[in-house]
């Protein structure tokens, strides 16, 4: 039988406000253990929450981004559950009366543009993190993390493949650093996806039995988890078997994803408006102050990269995806006002080096003033592209402008007729018996030819003689020998 | 001295009649003497309140004092007080010192007030009678072997019993104004929002509210004075400005219209206190008020409606103690689950257990909307009626209690006996409305509270009626006690 997947996504993001969601304390990460929990944090007997309009002022910033309805009176209500991290024995997080509501993002899939619907998107409160190593038999709690903002993002379930699931999160992943609401660093934990996954026979409407996987945080693992877990799905049930509602966990060393808890060992989160808190009103008009705020989207950003830049789809849409990296981009479009070449190296030379050094495109060496500099040399001719790349080889590990570089290295060009004259001259000289190829070959097959002469001169001038005025002194010194 | 009120200790202070020390150090030695009586005090801290006292007698030499420096006071046991244990009245926090003070207890310390101890209370706030506390009951200075009513009753008894001038109390169904009335003081519980919430160990947090127990209005306006106010750290804490509550205590009751609730002055009032109440009505109406029969007829639910709101939002505050971060924490747990079982099996009382287990009943998936959503459309009828009310009448009076102060054990084995008790009071609570217990009459020796229910902040007229009243009769000037 032919099976279609039916995937929903549930992405947390982790708020990228200077202090937590109902406290005073800071949210940045890495601290020692529970030196970033104050009284609120702890829950310490008495301790109020309050709200921190910063994490109200991101979510209705996300709204706005996927074209959703802005919540006129959100309500923060008590989810109730007792685990050690989750200091209260309650998470504050919205349920009936969201901050965020309906709204949606379109994606690239291989069948085209596709759109996905979002349900809603809420604030609440992150937990605590228990650590479970290290205590010989007894778990330690770290309460740093409790109580940092977070969107929760729900989708519909509207897609299809593991493929579109992955760029859909991308998209969001996109959407919420190009908004700076986000630091988008998935392996902290910045950014985390559980993923509801169900099958059903081709062309059926209704919907299989789902399972949820839990906490997946990286682009690749979203694919493979969903990949994996469909897999388990048709093979239970075309064994006969039926999918039972649950949580599952993946686990990507051994690429399996195993039962967490049944839907029987659900809680009852006994859910209620959270008593210490107002409801969250906001009027039209601060809404409209904080559109006005909203930089340019993804979406809108590679559309201008296509029709004002000229990239194509293909480079637009990579190029437009991080605000960070379009950001680069577009300072060295400033720079050499090429954006053809900028794209290039942006995609090139520049994301190879920072991938094979593991670092993002804020921390890359070069700057892109620096790299904006260095194609300025090669539109100029000061320069060939492969010089080129050298010198940013130089300024990667040694830094500096371009301009310092190829003078500290004497890679300036040779432009000069005279000097490149001399070296053909030399070359043919030396090269007799290529000459009289060159002289015996038909005048239309002499063209490939050249190239030989080509490399030995650019040998000889160390690369720096200049291409374009090698070939034509070269093609005229020859054909003058043929003659 | 042990007579004299806050009003009049503060004269004597500024007079240099008597020092700061030389009070307080009476009032120790007061309590050393007689608190084994009542066991209104959980906790006192002498050492405390003569630095403090200290302090003051400097500020006042100095001329920096304000109206309240050097005044003592004890404040209830679920106050958040640095480096002091707080509390509540439970084995649960029988270990617990606060790290911080309680906005109002800062309050109180910035004015210069000493504070003389804790006291006793219903474990966590809940009980009528004091009996709940895990200290021990407290009894009633006007007979030993009678209930000072709850949950402030160390605070009503330490009050009458002339171990302090004053006291703090907090009240979320009659908790001050009920022991106010039992004891034979005056007590006020403001407005919802109009005194900080913010370290005050919650029971029910929209009906929590703070205010003073002392012997007369005027005394309570003092203390007002001091408490009152918007506080950043509470959110439901109101923008209302606050007023100087002794300025209006003196205006003429001439015009002032009250309403008499007919539901209030029915078959479940004690007909011997009925007559008291009659009394103090007319004397109100000598005067200068005009008198009106009034109805609140949904009074009758407000008992239902208050025992799902109180204890669904009591089993969500109270999940914080789980043995985790602070307070008691069983012997040897077996694991996690063992850990929160025989933690709060052991370190919660009966009471405070059957509240947590209704509660949480009453906010199951299935049972919310005929239990939690039910008494909250109850609660805006309550509020409807009082809405009406007020706008035909300034103030409402009627008895606080419908009896007197009952003997120790009599409804312990009776929950809903005991509930049924806070049917005066109850409904203040579920409108947000302010409240005051004035004593006004005796039943046998008992004493009998006249309640006096106000407009939202309208505590300012609530104190002047009540000071009125005061000035025209004795009944807040009996003593239980020969000091």
């Amino acid at each position: 039988m032919e099976w279609e997947t039916v995937i929903g996504l549930e992405i947390h993001v982790q708020l990228a406000t200077n202090t937590k969601i109902f406290s005073g304390a800071s949210t940045a990460f890495g601290a020692e253990p529970n030196t970033q929990a104050c009284a609120v944090d702890l829950a310490l007997p008495g301790t109020l929450p309050v709200f921190n309009d910063g994490a109200q002022k991101m979510a209705i910033m996300f709204g706005l981004a996927i074209n959703a309805d802005i919540g006129k009176r959100a309500v923060f209500e008590r989810k109730n559950y007792f685990y050690p991290d989750l200091p209260k024995g309650y998470q504050t997080t919205q349920l009936e009366a969201p901050v965020v509501g309906e709204g949606f993002v379109d994606i690239e899939t291989e069948a085209g543009e596709r759109r996905v619907r979002i349900h809603h998107a809420h604030l609440e409160e992150d937990a605590g993190k228990s650590l479970h190593e290290d205590f010989h038999g007894q778990s330690g709690i770290d309460l740093n993390r409790a109580g940092t903002p977070l969107v929760e993002i729900v989708s519909e379930p509207d897609m299809r493949t593991s493929k579109e699931a992955a760029a859909y999160a991308r998209k969001i992943h996109a959407i919420v650093t190009t908004l700076g609401i986000c630091d988008g660093n998935m392996a902290e934990g910045s950014m985390r996806c559980d993923c509801n996954v169900s099958i059903r026979p081709k062309g059926s409407e209704t919907l299989g039995t789902r399972t949820e996987l839990k906490n997946i945080n990286s682009f690749r693992f979203i694919e493979r988890a969903i990949d994996t877990e469909v897999e388990r799905q048709i093979d239970l049930i075309e064994d006969g078997g039926t999918v039972v509602q649950e949580t599952r966990l993946y686990d990507p060393d051994k690429n399996e994803t195993r039962s967490m808890r049944s839907k029987e060992d659900a809680n009852d989160y006994r859910y209620f408006p959270c008593p210490d808190l107002l409801p969250v009103v906001v009027d039209d008009a601060y809404v409209e102050a904080i559109r006005l705020t909203l930089p340019e989207l993804p979406d809108a950003r590679k559309e201008r990269f296509i029709s004002e830049l000229g990239l194509s789809e293909y480079d637009a849409g990579v190029l437009s995806a991080y605000r960070d990296q379009a950001d680069y981009f577009e300072s060295v479009v400033e720079c050499c006002g090429d954006a053809k070449l900028a794209a290039n190296w942006v995609m090139g030379e520049l994301a190879k080096n920072l991938n094979a050094a593991d670092l993002s495109i804020e921390k890359s060496p070069v700057s892109a003033e620096q790299l904006g500099g260095l194609l300025v040399r090669i539109k100029d001719n000061t320069i060939s592209g492969n010089i080129a790349k050298k010198v940013f080889e130089v300024q990667w590990n040694e830094g500096g402008t371009a301009d310092e570089v190829i003078e500290a290295k004497g890679l300036k060009q040779v432009t000069d007729t005279g000097a490149i004259e001399s070296m053909i001259d030399e070359v043919i000289a030396n090269a007799s018996a290529q000459v009289e190829q060159y002289k015996a070959a038909e005048p239309e097959k002499r063209g490939k030819m050249l190239g030989f002469f080509m490399g030995q001169v650019m040998k000889a001038s160390g690369g720096k003689a200049n291409p374009g005025a090698v070939t034509g002194i070269l093609k005229s010194k020859l054909d003058a020998l043929c003659d | 001295m042990f007579e004299k009120t806050l009003s009049e200790l503060a004269q004597d202070l500024r007079n240099g009649t008597v020092s700061s020390v030389e009070l307080t150090q009476a009032f120790i030695d007061r309590i050393n003497r007689c608190d084994s009586e009542y066991n209104a005090f959980i906790t006192t801290t002498p050492e405390l309140a003569l630095q403090q006292a200290k302090a003051a007698d400097e500020s006042l030499a100095a001329g920096t004092g304000g109206p309240f420096t050097g005044l003592p006071i004890a404040h209830k046991d679920l106050f958040c007080t640095e480096g002091v244990k707080t509390s509540c009245g439970s084995k649960m926090l029988d270990n617990f010192k606060s790290p911080y003070d309680a906005t109002v207890v800062a309050k109180f310390k910035a004015a210069g007030a000493v504070m003389l101890g804790k006291t006793n209370m219903d474990e966590f706030a809940m009980g009528s009678t004091n009996e709940s506390s895990f200290y021990g009951d407290c009894k009633n200075p006007w007979d030993t072997s009678r209930v000072p009513g709850g949950s402030s009753g160390g605070s009503a008894a330490a009050v009458a019993a002339r171990l302090t001038p004053a006291a703090t109390g907090s009240d979320t169904g009659g908790s001050i104004r009920q022991p106010a009335a039992f004891c034979g003081i005056t007590g006020i519980k403001p407005t919802y929002g109009r005194v900080s919430r913010y370290g005050m160990v919650a029971y029910a947090s929209s009906l929590d509210q703070g205010g003073p127990m002392a012997r007369s209005a005027e005394d309570c306006a003092l203390m007002l004075n001091v408490m009152a106010g918007q506080d950043a750290m509470d959110s439901t804490s109101s923008a209302q400005p606050t007023e100087d509550y002794t300025a209006s205590l003196n205006h003429s009751l001439q015009g002032l219209k009250i309403g008499v609730p007919k539901e209030f002055m029915s078959a479940d009032l004690d007909s011997a206190m009925a007559a008291q109440i009659e009394t103090a009505i007319k004397q109100l109406e000598s005067l200068g008020a005009t008198i009106k029969e009034v109805s609140l007829p949904n009074t009758r639910m407000s008992i239902p409606a208050y025992y799902i709101i109180a204890p669904a939002e009591a089993s969500s505050n109270l999940s914080r103690f789980d043995g985790v971060r602070y307070g008691y924490r069983c012997e040897e747990p077996k694991d996690l689950e063992d850990l929160y079982k025989r933690t709060r099996g052991e370190g919660f009382g009966s009471e405070v257990k059957r509240r947590i287990m209704v509660g949480t009943y009453a906010l199951c998936a299935g049972y919310y909307d005929a239990y939690y959503n039910k008494a909250q459309q109850i609660r805006r009828l309550i509020q409807q009626d009082f809405m009406r009310i007020f706008e035909e009448v300034d103030v409402i009076v009627g008895p606080t209690t419908p009896s007197p102060a009952f003997t120790i054990g009599e409804k312990v084995n009776d929950p809903v006996a005991m509930y049924m008790e806070d049917i005066f009071t109850l409904s203040l609570n579920l409108a947000g409305l302010p409240g005051m217990s004035v004593p006004c009459g005796q039943v046998n020796g008992l004493p009998v509270g006249l309640q006096l229910i106000g407009n939202y902040f309208d505590e300012a007229r609530l104190l002047n009626v009540a000071h009125q009243y005061q000035q025209n009769t004795e009944w807040h000037t009996l003593s239980p006690v020969t000091a």
